[in-house]
Parts: C-alpha cells; sequence; structure tokens
C-alpha cells in the first residue's frame, strides 16, 4: 500500500471518482494548469481534459452558482473554493440556493454539489487564510459538513461526498495537508457520512474535536496519560454535521466527562451545540462540567496563532479541570 | 508600433461600428401601440403561433387577476402581478424549441402558461395545497422539470449564474440547446448578474439573458438601478451583443429572442436582452406604490398595454376579429373560475411536510424533532389549540 499525505490522498479520491463517474466536474480557480494552489487537483486537466477540470474566473459566488448549475443539469461538480476564507462572496448561493434546492422543489430539483476548500489555521496565513467557519454550514438545514484529519479517512470521506445526494461542505485543515503520511489504499472505499471515529481508546475522559486539532488532542491525551494516569478518549466527528451522537454518547457512558476541542471561536461553535446536546439527552452521564477549548471570540491573529488555536497546554489544563472536578 | 494606452481615444462613430452599439441604445419594435407595423421587416409567423402568443397573454392576465383575488381572500400568501409585462414572458418563451430551458424569476408566470403548464398546476402551487409539487415551502416560485423551467428564486437575480452553469452543461454534454434566463432591471445590480454575464462570454455559452425592464425594483426606479443609458449596453463590456427591445411588443420579444437562441444553437454565444416594459400594478400583493409613484405615470403608460396593441394588430392584419377576441377572453375566463375553484376546495398538505426534503435522507436531528412536534400536536389537540 503507498504512503501518502492528504493532498496525494485527496488527489486519489478526486481521480478515481472522476474515472468511475462521468459526470464528476472539477471547478475553480487555478484548478486547470497549475493544479490548485495546494495541488489537489494536479494531473486532472491532462487527465480528464478542459471540459471536466474548469478554470473558472476569479469569482467565488460565480463558481458555486455554476456549480449548482452543472448539478441541477445533472453534472456532480466538486467545486474547489482556494481558501475557505473566500467563500463568504459565495455564502448566499450555498445557504440560499445548493442548501434550500430540494425543500423548495419539494425534491423535483436537486444541487448536490461538493465545495471543497483548505481551512484552519497554523501555517501563519494570518486573518484571512486561517478561519474556520464550520459553524455558519452546519447552522445550515440541507448541508452536511465534513472535516477530515488523516489522508486515509480524507481519500475515503471525500468519495462518500461526491457520491453523496445532498450537498456538502468538505473542509479541509490545510496544516496537516502534508504533515502527516500513511498508508492509503489505491483500491474503492468510503468512509459513510455521519460517522466518527474513536482514535485512542480512553476510559476517563471523552475529548470529541476533529480536523488538526485531533492530533493535538491526542498529545494532550497522551501527557495525561503520562502524569496522571489519566485514561482520555478521543472521538474525531469526521463528519460535523450529522455528528455521530450515537458515538460521542457510547464514550460517555464509559467515562462521563466531556472536553469538545475546536479551532473555531467558541461562542456558538459546533462545541455548544454538542454540549447543548449532551444536557438535554444524556445529562445524567455528566460526572463533571462540559469544557470547550476552541479558539477565541476574536478574529484570527497574524501573531500568536498558536495562543489562539487549542494547544497541548490548554487542552491538558481542561483534562485537568475535568477530572480534579 | 508602440501605442500609449493612455492616449488611445475612440471616436463615438469607432465604438458604434465595432460594436454594434446602436441595437443597445435604440428601441427594437415590430408593432406601435395602435396595432401598426413598424418595423421594416414584419416577422412571418403563422396564424397558429401568433393566436398561441394571445390566448398565452390572456391567460396570463387572467390568472394574475385571479390570484390577487386570491391573495386578499388569504389563500395564496403573496403574489407578483405581471400585468402590463406579459409581453416579455410570453414572447420569450414562445421563442425557445421544446428542448430548451427556462430560467425564470417570480414576475413570470406568462413563461409557464406559454411553455404548457396549466393554470390548475400553478394555482395549485401558489396556494399550497396538497396537490402542490414544491410541498409548500416558498411563495410565488415554481419549476417543472417536465416542462424544462427551473425554479425560481426569491434573492433577486441569484438564478443567473444556475442557467449559465446549466447552459456549460449542456455544452459539455454536447447538448445544443439554449438556456434562456430572465430577471428585472434591479437584479442586473446584483454581483450573480455580472458573474453570469462574465463566465457566459469567456466561454460563448449558449445563455439568453433578458431584462424585464418594468422600470421599478419596488419603489426605486430603474435609472436608480444603473447609470447605464440603457440595460442593453452592459452586454458590449463583456463582448455579449446587447439588443433592446419593446417589451411591451409580443412580436418584437419573440423576434429578438429567436434570434438569440439560434445564435446560442449555433455555438456564437451568449446574447443580452432588454425587454423595456412597465409594471402597471403594485410590485407585490404586499406592496403600495402610490407612496412612490403617481397615477398619472400609470396612467400615461397604459396606452402601451401589450395586449391591447396586440390584439389591434391581429385585427388590423384580418387575423381575427373583435368579436372572436372577445369569444376567446370568456372562454378562458369562464375555465380559469372552475380551475379556481376547484383548486380552492382541494385539501391542505400534510402537517409533517416541513420535514420532508431538507436531505435525501432524514437523519437524526429531523428524526428527533419530528417526534417531539408529534408530541406538540397531540397536545394541541387535547388542550383544543388550533394547528394554524
Ligand atoms: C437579494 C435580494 N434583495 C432584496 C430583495 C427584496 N426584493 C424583492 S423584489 C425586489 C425588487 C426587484 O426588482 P427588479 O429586479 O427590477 O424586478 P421586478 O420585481 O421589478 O420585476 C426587492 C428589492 C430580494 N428578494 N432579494
Amino acid at each position: 500500500m503507498p504512503v501518502m499525505n492528504m493532498v496525494q490522498a485527496l488527489n486519489l479520491a478526486l481521480r478515481e471518482e472522476m474515472r468511475r463517474d462521468p459526470r464528476v466536474i472539477v471547478l475553480g480557480e487555478d484548478v486547470g494548469k497549475r493544479g490548485g494552489v495546494f495541488l489537489v487537483t494536479e494531473g486532472l486537466l491532462e487527465e480528464f481534459g478542459e471540459k471536466r477540470v474548469i478554470d473558472t474566473p476569479l469569482t467565488e459566488m460565480g463558481i458555486v452558482g455554476i456549480a449548482i448549475g452543472l448539478a441541477m443539469y445533472g453534472f456532480k461538480p466538486v467545486a474547489e473554493i482556494q481558501f475557505i476564507d473566500f467563500v463568504y462572496e459565495a455564502f448566499d448561493q450555498i445557504v440560499s440556493e445548493a442548501a434550500k434546492m430540494r425543500a423548495k422543489t419539494g425534491g423535483m430539483f436537486t444541487a448536490p454539489i461538493v465545495i471543497r476548500a483548505p481551512c484552519c489555521g497554523g501555517v501563519k496565513g494570518a486573518m484571512h487564510h486561517s478561519q474556520s467557519p464550520e459553524a455558519y454550514f452546519i447552522h445550515t438545514a440541507g448541508l452536511i459538513t465534513m472535516m477530515p484529519s488523516r489522508p486515509y479517512d480524507a481519500k475515503g470521506m471525500l468519495k462518500a461526498a461526491i457520491r453523496s445526494e445532498d450537498p456538502v461542505i468538505f473542509l479541509e485543515p490545510k496544516s496537516i495537508y502534508r504533515t502527516i503520511r500513511e498508508e492509503v489504499p489505491e483500491e474503492d472505499y468510503i468512509i459513510p457520512i455521519g460517522k466518527g471515529r474513536v482514535v485512542r481508546e480512553g476510559s476517563d475522559v471523552t475529548i470529541v474535536t476533529y480536523g488538526a486539532m485531533v492530533h493535538v488532542s491526542v498529545e494532550a491525551a497522551e501527557l495525561a496519560e503520562k502524569k496522571h494516569r489519566w485514561s482520555v478518549e478521543v472521538i474525531d466527528l469526521r463528519t460535523l454535521f450529522p455528528f455521530d451522537k450515537d458515538l460521542i454518547l457510547k464514550s460517555l457512558e464509559k467515562t462521563g466527562r466531556l472536553i469538545i476541542v475546536h479551532e473555531a471561536p467558541r461562542t456558538l461553535g459546533l462545541g455548544a451545540e454538542i454540549a447543548a446536546y449532551i444536557a438535554e439527552n444524556a445529562i445524567d452521564l455528566l460526572r463533571g462540567p462540559v469544557i470547550r477549548v476552541t479558539g477565541y471570540d476574536a478574529p484570527f491573529p497574524l501573531v500568536h496563532e498558536k495562543l489562539y488555536m487549542p494547544n497541548i497546554a490548554r487542552i491538558y489544563l481542561a483534562i485537568e479541570k475535568v477530572m480534579r472536578y | 508600433m508602440y501605442q500609449n494606452p493612455f492616449e488611445i481615444r475612440y471616436s463615438l462613430e469607432d465604438v458604434i461600428e465595432k460594436l454594434r452599439l446602436e441595437r443597445a441604445i435604440g428601441l427594437y419594435r415590430i408593432i406601435d401601440p395602435d396595432g401598426n407595423v413598424v418595423a421594416e421587416r414584419e416577422p412571418d409567423i403563422p396564424r397558429d403561433l401568433l393566436l398561441n402568443m394571445y390566448t398565452s397573454m390572456i391567460r396570463t392576465r387572467i390568472l394574475d387577476g385571479w390570484l390577487l383575488k386570491l391573495q386578499r381572500m388569504g389563500k395564496v400568501a403573496l403574489h407578483a402581478p405581471n400585468i402590463g409585462e406579459e409581453a416579455v414572458s410570453v414572447g420569450a418563451t414562445l421563442a425557445l424549441d421544446k428542448d430548451d430551458w427556462i430560467f425564470p424569476y417570480y414576475r413570470n408566470i406568462g413563461v409557464f402558461i406559454a411553455r404548457g403548464v396549466s393554470e390548475e398546476e400553478i394555482l395549485d402551487r401558489n396556494i399550497a395545497n396538497i396537490a402542490d409539487p414544491f410541498k409548500g415551502k416558498e411563495f410565488t416560485i415554481f419549476g417543472s422539470r417536465k416542462h424544462r423551467i427551473a425554479p425560481s428564486t426569491v434573492p433577486v437575480g441569484n438564478q443567473i449564474p444556475h442557467a449559465v452553469g446549466f447552459a456549460l452543461g449542456a455544452y459539455i454534454a454536447g447538448e445544443k440547446i439554449a438556456v434562456l434566463t430572465i430577471f428585472g432591471d434591479g437584479a442586473t445590480s446584483r454581483g450573480g448578474f455580472h458573474v453570469g454575464l462574465n463566465f457566459a462570454g469567456i466561454y460563448r455559452l449558449p445563455v439568453i439573458f433578458v431584462i424585464q425592464n418594468n422600470q421599478w425594483a419596488i419603489s426605486v426606479p430603474a435609472k436608480k438601478q444603473t447609470g447605464s443609458i440603457t440595460f442593453a449596453v452592459k452586454g458590449v463590456a463583456y463582448n455579449i451583443p446587447g439588443i433592446r427591445v419593446d417589451g411591451n411588443d409580443v412580436l418584437a420579444v419573440y423576434t429578438a429572442s429567436k434570434e438569440a437562441a439560434k445564435r446560442a444553437r449555433n455555438g456564437e454565444g451568449p446574447t443580452l436582452i432588454e425587454a423595456v416594459t412597465y409594471r402597471m400594478g403594485p410590485h407585490t400583493t404586499a406592496d403600495d406604490p402610490t407612496r412612490y409613484r403617481s397615477p398619472e405615470e400609470v396612467k400615461a403608460m397604459q396606452k402601451y398595454d401589450p395586449i391591447a396593441r396586440f390584439e389591434k394588430y391581429l385585427i388590423n392584419r384580418g387575423y381575427l376579429s373583435e368579436q372572436e377576441l372577445k369569444e376567446i377572453y370568456n372562454e378562458w375566463n369562464t375555465k380559469i373560475e372552475e380551475i379556481v375553484k376547484k383548486c380552492i376546495s382541494k385539501p391542505p398538505l400534510s402537517v409533517e411536510v416541513i420535514f420532508e426534503d431538507v436531505y435525501s435522507q432524514r437523519f437524526w436531528n429531523l428524526e428527533e424533532q419530528l417526534e417531539e412536534y408529534r408530541e406538540s400536536l397531540e397536545v394541541m389537540k387535547k388542550l383544543g389549540i388550533e394547528v394554524e
């Protein structure tokens, strides 16, 4: 099995899906000759030609709006937004059109597009190359939102997104595009939408997280284990909405303690939703407060980004707090 | 030879010559308000099609009147009247082949009628009764896959990039169709219009952009919507031919759209048509136009009524007598009244419909919420609280 990074795994997923289904079309800024600024679409133009790998003018609204039209025609567009930070111009098309097409037409028309975009911080990208806006999409009925944390998942998740009959926002944490390498099968497999994964087993605390924060959480868990023999379970949600509530509940039955870690700002972030869900449905399982370790409710900074983002120390402190409660 | 770009000057004659700007500034018209032919060449249109144009416009107007009434009766939530603008929807739609697609906006019931969608289907949709295929999620929008009409959308102009994407799809699939999209003058101020024209211009896509310039975007007049001399000139910058037509002259709209569709299917790319018309009624049933425009203005525009004008033409040409025109009107008036009665007596949609069609499957959150909703309905029943 070849060893790959996430960029290569995503590229493979696109390639395999384009070979499998002639309706799959890639479009976006610089996705053709250049192969995408992060090279996720590298080589696709050469293999599939200009009708299936479309370099668009610089317009996020156009990329999404045109992808919707392509989907209405019967194609399966995979649109790349160069950085998720530039998606806002297309927000109207995403939330008013793609997300609502099925509902407003009683299922007569649908817009099952995939919007792929690098997201999140950790690469000194400053404010407009570092944001984690997943909550906006999760809040919109009609959209599925996903974020992989490793190459193996990235491939299987992107394939699931492409085969989905619903529009998918597929966020790729760029800080781990190339830093994590692992074996990725060169064959067809799917990571089902809505299914999370236990990354590390534990019995004292559950950390629910996703994206690049999975790795930071695992490190914090190891530190807690080494220092206090606390046993921390780490769950990678993979699909942010609909999130894998059963996996979280099962884990909480074991641990009774919940920490949620994400890079996005705290207020009304996914952590708030998970905490509220547990408070409403499983408060009896809890032996301590639910703690959120998140980005702050401040714009993502150019300086001190490591301090802005959840880091090992902050997660470790949260573990300590809930264990000593 | 090197030329300083700051020194290059074009004379107006150059521009007109090069870009055929005169079409985008003038007003293309075939019949005048008195029903006389003013164009150099009268299009050769078979009598059947002329009759279809006429009945489509009449039916649109009668249905429009009913939708207003139904809104007052509380049977329809909102309606955007079309009175005086029928020639745009009908003329443009009938110019297309049956394989072509249309991406209309909320003021285009004429598109549906001209495409063969029945009054009953339109009324079911607008009333949102049990037969509404869209299941009551939005008002005054419609679409029909069978009739190759995309759903319109409430955010103004959002369908423009969809039409372009759809045309791109047809181009990739090798299907030779034209895609027509209609929108108001207000929509030309939004990004989607420029994005759509830009994209279609680059890829020479088979799109026909029709601006239904009815002079108003709610209370904002067209001259506050653009600084351009006309809307049709906006095509020039995108290398898209623009033509400005009398939108109350169904033959002019038809002829220009027909030419645009031919260009589209021949691979000659997009066309921009500005159809100059006038909104006789309020913006929607929620609007009071007396707050922003004078009754004199509306009265002065009445002489351009597209239906009256076309009637005069048909009589002048000897296609139909006044008596025959009256008969057509009466026939449809009676028919549509019957259909209205039928549609308002149909039962409402199921109360659970709000949970349907959110996704291709029902996720756990919606299952949980549906359960909660059912319980609340039970409690309401027990307490004797009315559901609606
Ligand atoms: C994006 C957006 N902004 C505002 C509105 C509210 N609104 C509905 S129709 C309308 C005017 C549209 O004017 P125009 O495009 O000229 O079409 P008309 O209704 O005059 O036919 C406005 C402002 C809307 N529906 N969508």
